[in-house]
């Protein structure tokens, strides 16, 4: 496992699965964008920092556990795992392709290292609660923690809820979630198309302690998780702030972007402008 | 063929009578003794599934859900990925009539060894009515990839059924009916997943059923073979995967099919019969069961009466049927 990343080596990281979700969305000619780079700092964190897990042992019995609820946004997860060294980064490039592993949506029993098959939205909080009831009631195995990422559209969905009060009745403390609050969803912003509101005091009203954190940066996640690892009688919600097309400046804020590809004048203007703030990372953590 | 142990006593009026879900109860607690990753979820209707038993035995081992049924299966599929045995258990008109989606997408596609155990299947909810009588559910199950579906016939053969799919290692639905059911088989009757058996032996037409319209069936070659007609009798307990060879044998040596089942025709058993002989061996069939509307309240046996699925009704259907529709042979 080696010794922990700097933030500015988990910065690099994030970086390289934004040009990585770039390629592969440009190759796909389909996809969703602007989740897959929102959520790029947050799963650098899980998947260099936080996760307790070993890529050349996928079924690991004592590891952490990931469910990517919001499965549409599963290219970033391809590409930490790529990175994480779970399978070749050549296979990147056969997402959405017939016979690949990397399916659009992404499935279990077709990729080593997936945890759950997603992609209909909302039942993502119920499996990582089932697991970790199961960790806490019954395998008296304090030390995993199960995590999840919602995004803020999926709260649409009432399986969510009925996740929410449920775990929040068996104070299933190993369980720490993310919603991905980029406030866009497909038709529009998510205020427009059904208002989710006071998002804290929702999950606070369930049982859960809510942290609130800019979603992209990566210190702020890391310490959310340390925190909520602390509360032992609550399941945490961490909200994460995140710009949707995040490091992309034509693909940020514009939901426009949530469900599609970009083209190969799009892909090279980002991979452009990903490489120069790659190079401004490496001088910054240099300058360190 | 091997003679199937039939209870003594089915034509008897005094026939031991149970509800289906019994066995299920009975089963499950015995899951939970064999196997300590046996866990049991329930949505609010511990006592009508009879999940009370397993509850009792092992608390520890019982999840209260509340009225939940998407929350149900998917916390399932969790407890599932955590190397348990989850039975999720609530009504069949909600699991899967309300959670269908879940169970494809976390279960049978995600290919999760949940077991989702419908209670209170079929028109013998009674007076409850059509909102909570659940007919469409062995069609929505059995289309779906990688789902076991199995539908027993009576309290014991419930019991086999919850053991096997507790050790079978995969996605299976477990369809349950509420009312006192005749016990036709015994504690020596086999039961094997993807296993039909023939019950009785015949000659001019198969009687092919499931559930509790295997009994009535039953009843139906009993007042045939007064008539002259020598029906055979087919239990076809699994309906996914379908014993093939077992069916396509009988209608071979009988030339002629009648389905039967407590669900909508389209796509149920009768759509699955349907389809096997259409492939296979296209032989006269006539398929009983909900002929596509909703059921009603009523008393159960009113309304296993007034919808044509007694074994009488059932009787001169058949006689009506050998009468006017010839038997296959091969040059037909």
């Amino acid at each position: 496992m080696g010794g922990k990343l700097t933030i500015a080596q988990l910065q690099l990281k994030a970086n390289t699965m934004r040009q990585d979700v770039v390629r592969m969305l440009k190759a796909a000619g389909s996809g969703h964008t602007a989740g897959s780079m929102g959520m790029a700092d947050i799963l650098a964190a899980l998947y260099f920092d936080i996760l307790n897990i070993d890529p050349k042992n996928p079924n690991w019995s004592e590891r952490d556990v990931f469910f990517l609820s919001n499965g549409h946004t599963v290219p970033i997860q391809y590409a930490a795992m790529a990175e994480a060294g779970y399978f070749d980064k050549e296979e990147l490039l056969s997402l959405r392709k017939l016979g690949s592993r990397l399916q659009g949506h992404p499935e279990r029993t077709k990729l080593p290292g997936l945890e759950n098959t997603s992609g209909p939205l909302g039942s993502g909080l119920s499996q990582a609660a089932g697991f970790a009831y199961s960790l806490q009631y019954l395998d008296d195995s304090k030390h995993r923690f199960v995590y999840t990422i919602m995004g803020d559209g999926e709260l649409d969905e009432g399986n969510v809820w009925e996740a929410a009060m449920f775990a929040g009745k068996y104070k299933l403390s190993q369980l720490i979630a993310f919603v991905d609050r980029n406030n866009i969803q497909i038709d529009g912003n998510t205020e427009d198309v059904m208002p989710l509101g006071d998002l804290r005091g929702k999950w606070e009203t369930f049982g859960w302690h809510v942290i609130e954190i800019d979603g992209n940066n990566i210190k702020s996640i890391i310490d959310a998780v340390n925190l909520a690892k602390a509360i032992t009688n609550r399941p945490t919600m961490i909200i994460a702030n995140t710009i949707p097309g995040r490091g992309v400046d034509f693909m940020e804020y514009d939901y426009k972007w949530h469900g599609v590809a970009p083209n190969g004048d799009q892909a090279e203007s980002a991979l452009n402008e990903l490489g120069i703030a790659a190079a401004k990372i490496k001088i910054k953590g240099m300058s360190l | 063929m091997s003679q199937y142990d039939l209870n003594p006593d089915i034509y008897n009026d005094n026939v031991k009578q149970e509800p289906i879900r019994a066995g299920f109860g009975r089963g499950l607690k015995k899951a939970g003794e064999l196997n300590d990753k046996v866990v049991a979820l329930c949505a609010d209707l511990t006592e009508s599934t009879q999940v009370g038993l397993f509850r009792d035995a092992f608390p520890d081992r019982f999840i209260q859900v509340g009225i939940a049924e998407q929350n149900l299966v998917t916390v399932a599929s969790g407890f599932a990925a955590a190397g348990k045995i989850p039975f999720a258990s609530s009504y069949a008109a909600f699991n899967p009539g309300r959670n269908w989606e879940q169970i494809k997408t976390t279960a049978a596609l995600n290919d999760q060894p949940v077991k989702v155990v419908a209670s209170h299947a079929g028109i013998g909810v009674g007076p409850d009515g059509a909102t909570h009588q659940m007919l469409e559910d062995i069609a929505l199950m059995r289309v779906m990839p990688n789902m076991v579906v199995i539908v027993p016939g009576d309290s014991v053969e419930a019991e086999k059924a919850t053991l096997a799919i507790a050790k079978n290692g995969k996605p299976s639905y477990l369809r349950l009916a509420r009312p006192a059911t005749p016990v036709f088989s015994t504690e020596d009757s086999p039961f094997e997943i993807g296993k039909a058996y023939v019950l009785k032996g015949g000659t001019d037409v198969s009687l092919i059923g499931t559930g509790a319209l295997t009994y009535q069936l039953l009843v139906a070659s009993k007042i045939l073979s007064d008539w002259g007609i020598n029906a055979e009798v087919v239990h076809v307990p699994t309906i996914k995967p379908l014993d093939n060879d077992t069916i396509i044998d009988s209608v071979r040596r009988t030339g002629r099919a009648i389905t039967a089942e407590e669900a909508q025709i389209a796509g149920g058993l009768g759509g699955a019969v349907a389809e096997l002989l259409g492939d296979n061996l296209p032989s006269p069939l006539m398929r009983i069961g909900m002929q596509d509307r909703f059921g009603e309240s009523g008393a159960p046996e009113e309304l296993f009466d007034y919808f044509g699925l007694t074994g009488e009704h059932i009787a001169n259907r058949v006689q009506e049927f050998v009468n006017n529709k010839p038997q296959y042979h091969r040059d037909y």
